[in-house]
């Protein structure tokens, strides 16, 4: 009955959102309010049916309702609650009423809180957004229904991948789609802006605030995911290039130069056609990703269960938004009313460059990810295109704009003093290089540009400082004067300052651990010491273990440092009985120098077994750097300037906007 | 500067970084590309010693050696003809004789196949795809593949 429910919701649901997507449209037309006004309440049914469904969903998870076939393939009633309810979206039906739920929250959102936008504004975003969620329920409903029901109803399932029955990853998709699914917002805006023919700032002060939020989840979600590749799938790496990581990192990369733009539209009325352009390519790439997933192209851990028919649908969904949106932004971006000027050396001319960088690293990677796709689809080789590809063409990109980075706040709006700002950055420089030599100095072995990827992390860090320094005049004013400008600085200064802070704490990690890595492949006796990076392990044997619903067998390693006994690591590998499938459980000792890392492998002849052992040095300032960076877009959403919606038009802005403002 | 000046800044500004990214992806292709290919194709193909890339079929059943230290030696086979292969490492969990497996390395002067890293990608068949659909071409391949599932990998970096 439950599912029942759930199923005539989602049916209802696309009922509504086609409703939400017509009569707005028509109403903006016939310039009729009434049928404008319908956009609100259909927006927020459509999410209390989505949720309805999503709701139904899980309780048939939770309850173990193996009459849903869904809940058959996924599930069993051995699994701990928690993966349960993870496991309504682990697979692809139930992830795609995830999405549309998403989707839904979003588009209720702006209904119930966009209090401060015009309405014809409102109506028609609301419009845009019902009819990708139009779109997307229409493919639930008819080829990805999570309701149908097995007769007779088995008695147990087939249980969920082990290697997903874990805390991070169950957490993983929900953020990374609100991400995905948050640009949403900003591709419905564009479109919106384009089908009035009409944007100005004030427009981009709406976007920000759901671009923001986006960003951060998207961010959140990308972190999540790679750190359980990390711990889990037991080689130690953050970052594999792979088809569908590139797909999230894609609209990651484009979605950061839409933030930034959408801040220059904002303060300056400037870049309008970047915008909208790249509000339209985000989610273009969230699309992509979405398709890349579910159509069977790729094989990958990510990859759900493919079925073609789903993937040429998802392509012609595909075809008709992105195609659709591209065309009308040819036909109707010429409208768009220059904004302001500026001069190349400015912050708007540095964002700018952000932009171009960030684009062009997003196409490179861009190529990277489909380029083994395509030569496939047209000569039937297979290649594969891995990380050597994407270091030569990414890094290379990338690294302008991570020496840009901190000159950009300090740059001054509309005319730039570069020399002013160069000396203001001298003492982030200084100690950027400080470090790189004296890294240089003592790390003999490793790529030798890896000192100066330290010293360019060090450089985005002291560079976020010495914004902060420069917006509270350290060192001209007295210091209690300083202190009051620091208390009363926007909150938006202090995100950026983080978000960028909190990059350069990622690069610092990342460098690190991909340049300085130790790595020990060993046969280990019951007895037998290994030496790696200044700890000591004394391997103890393997003792059998059961869990809720896995047979394991743990090893057992004795770790000191300098003499002290300080932990016991217990890599395992588990069996798990249903799925007839294992994982392999690293065993990690995390401290912010690093992480040593013990993998427990097969048992050779002779009783020993196949250890191996890593040390990743500051690998923790990767994730560490991403949650910063989340932070820094919290601290900037809680800017109240940002929710204030319509700006005051009845004040002339007064005097010059300070330079750094 | 004027208007005109300024324009022609940035599209200057946009071609030098992208002729850039250009230049670095094209360059990137050539280097750092690997090709899949099933043992008969390695034999058919004579592929030169040091050239890296993917072999791909099932791990021929009673060919797993395991030695004294962690170097294991199996061999590859697509039912029409057998590559032997040796790697050093942690072998992934999913890894199992008769059934399909990816291993990245490069073909040695003594006609063994060095692997450094290995994958082994499984569905409801314990099959990977690309396998399979070799595996099809050549006209030896029973049952239904579907692709999707989870990847484990072992890695020697």
């Amino acid at each position: 009955m439950i599912a029942e429910t759930g199923h005539y919701a989602l049916i209802l649901a696309l009922g509504v959102a086609i409703v939400q997507t017509m009569l707005p449209l028509l109403g903006a037309r016939l310039r009729d309010p009434q049928l404008a006004a319908v956009a609100a309440p259909a927006a927020q049914m459509q999410f209390i049916l989505i949720a309805i469904a999503f709701i139904a969903l899980t309780t048939a998870y939770v309850t173990s309702d193996f009459s849903i076939e869904n809940v058959w393939r996924n599930s069993h009633s051995a699994k701990p609650l928690l993966y349960k309810i993870s496991g309504v979206w682990g697979n692809h039906e139930g992830s795609m009423v995830l999405w549309v739920l998403i989707l839904a929250l979003f588009g209720a959102s702006v209904a119930t809180y966009g209090t401060n936008l015009p309405r014809q504004l409102k109506a028609n975003v609301l419009a845009v957004q019902g009819s990708i969620a139009a779109a997307f329920l229409l493919f639930i409903v008819t080829t990805s229904n999570p309701f149908t029901r097995l007769s007779p109803a088995p008695f147990d399932g087939q249980g969920l991948n082990p290697v997903l029955q874990d805390p991070a990853l169950s957490f993983h998709p929900p953020f990374l789609y609100a991400g995905y699914v948050g640009f949403s917002m900003a591709f419905s805006f564009a479109v919106a802006a384009l089908i009035e023919g009409r944007i100005d700032a004030a427009w981009a002060r709406w976007v920000r605030p759901w671009t923001l939020a986006a960003w951060m989840c998207l961010t959140l979600g990308i972190a999540m995911g790679s750190w359980w590749a990390y711990y889990e799938l037991g080689w130690g790496g953050f970052w594999f290039w792979d088809p569908v990581e590139n797909a999230s990192f894609m609209p990651w990369l484009a979605g950061t130069a839409l933030l930034h733009s959408a801040l220059v539209m904002e303060k300056r009325d400037a870049l309008k056609v970047w915008t909208i352009l790249l509000a339209i390519i985000t989610f273009s790439l969230s699309l992509m990703g979405t398709f890349l997933v579910r159509s069977g192209v790729l094989t990958s851990v990510h990859a759900f269960a493919v079925d073609p028919a789903r993937g040429i649908f998802i392509l012609a969904i595909m075809g008709v938004f992105i195609g659709g949106a591209l065309t009308l932004f040819a036909w109707r971006a010429p409208l768009l009313a220059q904004g302001g000027l500026f001069a190349p050396i400015s912050r708007e001319g540095a964002l700018v460059l952000n932009n171009l960088l960030l684009t062009t690293a997003c196409a490179a990677v861009f190529v990277g990810t489909l380029y083994p796709l395509a030569l496939e689809a047209l000569t039937g080789d297979k290649i594969s295109v891995g990380a050597p590809f994407f270091n030569l063409t990414f890094a290379p990109l990338i690294v302008p704009l991570l020496i840009a980075v901190p000159f950009g706040p300090l740059l001054a709006w509309k005319r730039g003093d570069l020399v002013a700002a160069a000396q203001r950055l001298m003492a982030a420089a200084g100690l950027a290089l400080a470090v790189s030599v004296l890294l240089l100095a003592f790390h003999q072995r490793g790529p030798w540009l890896a000192p100066f990827g330290i010293g360019l992390g060090v450089w985005l860090v002291m560079g976020a400082l010495t914004e902060i320094a420069y917006r509270v005049k350290l060192v001209h004013a007295s210091p209690s004067e300083a202190w009051r400008r620091l208390r009363n600085l926007p909150r938006a200064a202090y995100g950026s300052a983080l978000a960028h802070a909190g990059l350069g704490l990622a690069v610092i990690g990342i460098v690190a651990t991909t340049a300085w890595r130790s790595e020990q492949i060993l046969a280990l006796k019951p007895g037998d010491v290994a030496d790696i990076a200044g700890y000591t392990l004394t391997f103890k044997g393997v003792a059998p273990h059961q869990g809720p619903n896995y047979q394991e067998r743990v090893a057992v390693f004795t770790v000191a440092r300098n003499g002290h006994a300080v932990t016991e690591l217990t890599p395992s590998k588990r069996e798990f009985t249903v799925e007839r499938s294992g994982t392999t459980e690293a065993g990690i000792l995390a401290s912010w120098r690093g992480d040593l890392y013990a993998v427990l492998g097969d048992q050779l002849k002779n009783g020993a077994y196949s250890i191996r052992l890593y040390f990743n040095p500051l690998v923790r300032l990767i994730w560490l750097g991403a949650l910063v960076m989340f932070l820094g877009g919290a601290v900037s959403l809680s800017d109240r300037r940002l929710r204030v919606g319509a700006p005051k038009r009845a004040q002339a802005k007064v005097a010059a906007v300070p330079a750094g403002e | 500067m004027t208007r005109k000046q300024r324009r022609g800044v940035l599209i200057g500004t946009c071609l030098v970084v992208l002729g850039a990214a250009i230049g670095l992806v094209l360059f990137a292709m050539r280097d750092s590309i690997v090709f899949f290919y099933s043992p008969s194709e390695v034999a058919a193909m004579q592929i030169a010693p040091g050239q890296r890339f993917r072999l791909g079929g099932l791990v021929e059943t009673g060919s797993v050696v395991r030695g004294e230290g962690t170097t294991v030696r199996f061999a590859v086979t697509d039912q029409a003809k057998t590559l032997h292969v040796t790697y050093t490492g942690v072998l992934p969990d999913l890894f199992r004789e008769g059934q399909g497996v990816v291993a990245e390395g490069t073909l040695e002067p003594d006609g063994v196949f060095h692997a450094d890293n290995v994958l082994a990608k499984h569905d409801e068949n314990y099959m990977p795809p690309e396998v399979a659909k070799k595996l099809k071409a050549q006209g030896v391949w029973r049952g239904d593949a579907e692709a999707g599932g989870p990847m484990s990998q072992g890695k020697v970096n």
